[in-house]
């Protein structure tokens, strides 16, 4: 049978390599399993029946964002995520002094390499937002059970939000909250970085900001793809530079398709100036000729290969991507 | 009664990144295919409509009542000959749970005609040239009490076209196509037909024109040159089998043959609603943790099942169809009322044609229940009955490509299809322009005495069979412009004239040679049934 004799072959082929650490080599086979034997994907043009399931979108937080729990991941955030955080990615900040001007809830919009990013950036976000944010995680991934659900909305303040599409219900949530006068930290690119390179933006925090009148505060997060990138299962220790950007208003005359290309040119030049210097990104960014984070749209060895080229040059060793040995 | 309250009708998806691998019959067994994103689209079934609260009630009622025609009370009288013809093992697919429809009606007439001191009663399956129903399937259609009642004194029986006392030639039509019906139906004073319409196809005057016939009468229809005409033949407006059924059914009720027709329309239940096949009916996004549980249970276990035993496990399903409408009285003004009853359960609107059609094939067809689903009926379930379940005009463009999905093992039931296993070897071997075929061997397969004598005497499908099976797939063959079938024996496969692929993915790639490169692809998610309506 076809399922059965395939996820064997797939076993056997993936467990036999010598240079993926163990954890990794029995977590990957259940992480790349496909439908049926894990949860399917919903069509974008597809709505669900109303069904009374309690994950995903649906998933309450409000018991979150009660004092107890407030009181709980602040204390989670400052004795263990900080430090942990310190330890394994040794992290530079920059620019955060853009953000004195700034009063009131915000939306934080960072790039996306790794699960890091998330307690990297409550670990280094300026105290007044710290305690006072929520995070927009992929409510198919980190809601999909009660269990990782409970843990994602307790220990990071998390919000199930629809990556698929800009959802009523998503976005009714975040705007809710913003009101409540909470900051909002948002990954517009949905997801992790499959190969090293950004995505393109999702409009979800352009919309969400346009219809809150909130500015949006570019992020630029590097270095911890090479902790812990896709696809690997423990992490291992590097620097990182977390670069804030000036807040950013959606124009009077300004959609937000065009306030969303804003919003990524803006990281893009954050991304620039953490592996240059201000300056040079700041000319590049007059000249046009800011690199794109998306990286060359050639060939997938060839971006890997152009990826080596883009690491930083803060003096530390680099590690070549490829040919290994 | 279905415990859904608002029954879903018939979908188009769009295939995008985050459209999960969709469902694809595989005979008696499934595969799950991930279809390029953003040229593919799949069409999805309505979900089951709502089954009648109280259906025995509903048939006492349209007895009562029954359209343009006086109710069947009135037209029973004690000494008169009454015959009950009701439609063979062909329908419904696969054969549903117990009470069967038949049961339920032919009893109902029964209790009627026993009030009213009918005694000469005779009940005919009305198999035309398909096989006999065996005993166990006649009590299930039937019912034991029927059964018991009528089968050991000879009064419930199986057509027979090849009984020469039995068949009586009432004529031609205007066009030249001659009639002959069961002598039975010609002497009673009343017929009545119980019917099920599973598709838009049954029912009508084919209902007692071809039901009820034989070869001297089914060649005029059953032929290559009516089913290239047929656009399609599941459409009754344009179709010309359905045009020449009529006219027949015109001679014989102008012969003074009185048909009191009993249509019946059941729902898209196939795989029930709960149980270990309900999957089957859902969108795969909509696949619970136990959903996903039974399909992996289901296909680890046939895994390990011998073809024998895979075939036994699932032709021992009984689908749970519920009856959505019945509708008695005269035939034209009843099978209006049922064809818009099916048409509400099938039709699905789809804006356009495609380059590539894909299907995947389940394990029945209407000439395999209880056996095997051998090359040839791989061949007319996806050419003949999948390919012609549109309305307006094909799915696919002309010139385009159609992919299944089946095995199609070399492999034949002998009992019940042997001119099939010698049509294959023989014909087949020949040629597949079923022009030539036609003009070259159906007369001799028809006229087999051997053939005529397993037919009569034994359970075998009539000599001729085959042809018609062939030409059904007359309108797709000439419309397409390649056929693939994935996962099929490569020598069966070649047999047929098709193309053998590995995989879907294969026969994606191979479909390129016809239709270019980036083709637009429709995905027919059938069963349960589906009719695209195509505009």
């Amino acid at each position: 049978m076809g399922y059965v004799s395939n996820y064997r072959t797939w076993v056997a082929k993936n467990l036999a390599g010598t240079d993926v650490p163990l954890v990794g080599k029995l977590r990957r086979p259940l992480q790349a399993l496909p439908f049926p034997y894990t949860a399917p994907t919903v069509p974008q043009s597809v709505e669900l029946p109303d069904c009374p399931t309690k994950t995903g979108t649906n998933f309450p937080t409000d018991w979150a964002r009660s004092e107890p729990a407030r009181m709980t991941r602040a204390v989670l955030i400052d004795t263990m995520v900080k430090p942990v955080m310190a330890g394994l990615a040794q992290p530079t900040k920059r620019g955060a002094d853009r953000l004195s001007e700034l009063d009131g809830p915000a939306i934080f919009a960072a790039n996306h390499h790794s699960h890091l990013d998330t307690p990297l950036l409550l670990s280094a976000l300026p105290t007044p937002w710290r305690h006072n944010v929520v995070i927009g995680a992929a409510a198919d991934y980190f809601f999909g059970t009660r269990v990782t659900g409970a843990l994602s909305a307790l220990v990071i303040g998390a919000i199930p939000i629809d990556r698929t599409k800009v959802s009523r219900s998503s976005t009714d949530l975040a705007r809710d909250l913003i009101s409540e006068g909470w900051s909002l930290v948002v990954f517009p690119e949905g997801g992790r970085s499959p190969d090293g390179w950004g995505q393109p933006f999702r409009g979800g925090a352009a919309f969400i900001a346009e219809r809150t009148n909130t500015p949006v505060v570019p992020v630029h997060i590097e270095g911890t793809g090479r902790i812990l990138g896709k696809g690997n299962s423990l992490p291992s220790p590097s620097r990182t530079t977390i670069t804030f950007g000036e807040p950013m208003a959606c124009g009077e005359d300004e959609d937000v398709r065009s306030f969303n290309d804003r919003i990524e040119a803006r990281v893009a030049e954050l991304a620039d100036e953490a592996m240059t210097d201000w300056w040079q990104a700041k000319k590049r960014s007059h000249e046009g000729t800011t690199p794109e984070l998306t990286g060359p749209q050639t060939a997938s060895w060839r971006r890997i290969w152009a990826l080596d080229d883009e690491r930083p040059s803060l003096g530390r060793s680099r590690k070549k991507v490829w040919p290994k040995g | 009664m279905s415990p859904r309250k608002a029954p879903r009708p018939g979908l188009v998806l769009d295939v995008d990144a985050s459209t999960p691998p969709v469902l694809f019959h595989h005979g008696e067994s499934f595969k799950m295919e991930k279809l390029p994103v953003g040229r593919s689209r799949i069409i999805y079934p309505a979900e089951p409509l709502r089954g009648l609260e109280n259906p025995n009630q509903a048939i006492i009622d349209a007895l009562d009542n029954p359209i343009d025609a006086d109710p069947l009370r009135a037209q029973l009288f004690p000494d008169m000959k009454l015959t009950i013809a009701f439609d063979d093992i062909s329908l419904p697919l696969p054969p549903m749970r117990k009470p069967d429809v038949r049961q339920r009606i032919i009893e109902a007439v029964l209790d009627i005609a026993a009030e009213v001191g009918v005694d000469d009663v005779h009940i005919i399956a009305a198999l035309a040239l398909h096989r006999r129903m065996t005993e166990a399937e006649l009590r299930h259609a039937v019912g034991d009490r029927v059964y018991d009642a009528f089968a050991p004194s000879g009064r419930l029986y199986n057509h027979d076209a090849e009984d020469p006392d039995g068949m009586t030639h009432l004529g031609e039509t205007l066009h030249g196509e001659e009639v002959q019906i069961s002598k039975r139906a010609v002497d009673s004073d009343l017929t009545v037909y119980v019917n099920i319409n599973l598709v838009s196809m049954d029912g009508g005057h084919k209902s007692t024109a071809t039901g009820l016939s034989g070869y001297t009468a089914l060649r005029h229809h059953h032929n290559v040159d009516t089913m290239r005409k047929s656009t399609s033949f599941m459409d009754q407006e344009n179709s010309e089998l359905h045009t020449k059924n009529w006219r027949q059914g015109d001679v014989i009720r102008n012969a003074g043959v009185k048909i009191f027709q009993i249509e019946t329309t059941i729902n898209n239940n196939t795989f029930g609603e709960t149980g270990p096949l309900s999957m089957l009916q859902k969108r795969e996004w909509e696949w619970t943790g136990r959903d996903r549980a039974k399909f992996l249970a289901l296909q680890g276990g046939l895994s390990y099942m011998t073809p024998s035993a895979r075939r036994k496990a699932f032709h021992n399903w009984k689908a749970p169809y519920e009856l959505t409408s019945v509708q008695a009285g005269e035939i034209e003004a009843v099978h209006k009322v049922t064809t818009a009853n099916t048409y509400a359960q099938h039709l699905v609107p789809v804006e356009g044609q495609t380059d590539i059609m894909t299907m995947g094939l389940p394990y029945i067809s209407p000439y395999n229940v209880n056996s095997v689903m051998n090359p040839i009926l791989v061949a007319v379930l996806g050419l003949g009955y999948f390919f012609n379940l549109y309305k307006g005009k094909p799915l696919v463009r002309k010139g385009g490509v159609l992919i299944m999905s089946h095995p199609t093992p070399w492999d034949f039931n002998p009992v019940h299809h042997p001119s099939y296993i010698d049509f294959f070897e023989q014909v087949l071997a020949e040629t597949t322009d079923p022009i030539e075929i036609e003009k070259k061997y159906e007369k001799q397969y028809a006229e087999d005495e051997w053939y005529r004598h397993l037919y009569r005497t034994s359970y075998a499908y009539h000599g001729v069979h085959p042809f018609y099976m062939w030409y059904w797939c007359a309108h797709a063959l000439e419309h397409l412009g390649q056929t693939i079938i994935v996962g099929g024996e490569p020598k069966a496969v070649r047999r047929l004239g098709f193309r053998p692929a590995s995989t879907l993915q294969d026969a994606l790639e191979m479909a390129t040679d016809t239709v270019g490169p980036q083709p637009t692809i429709t995905h027919y998610h059938n069963p349960p049934m589906l009719m695209a309506d195509v505009k």
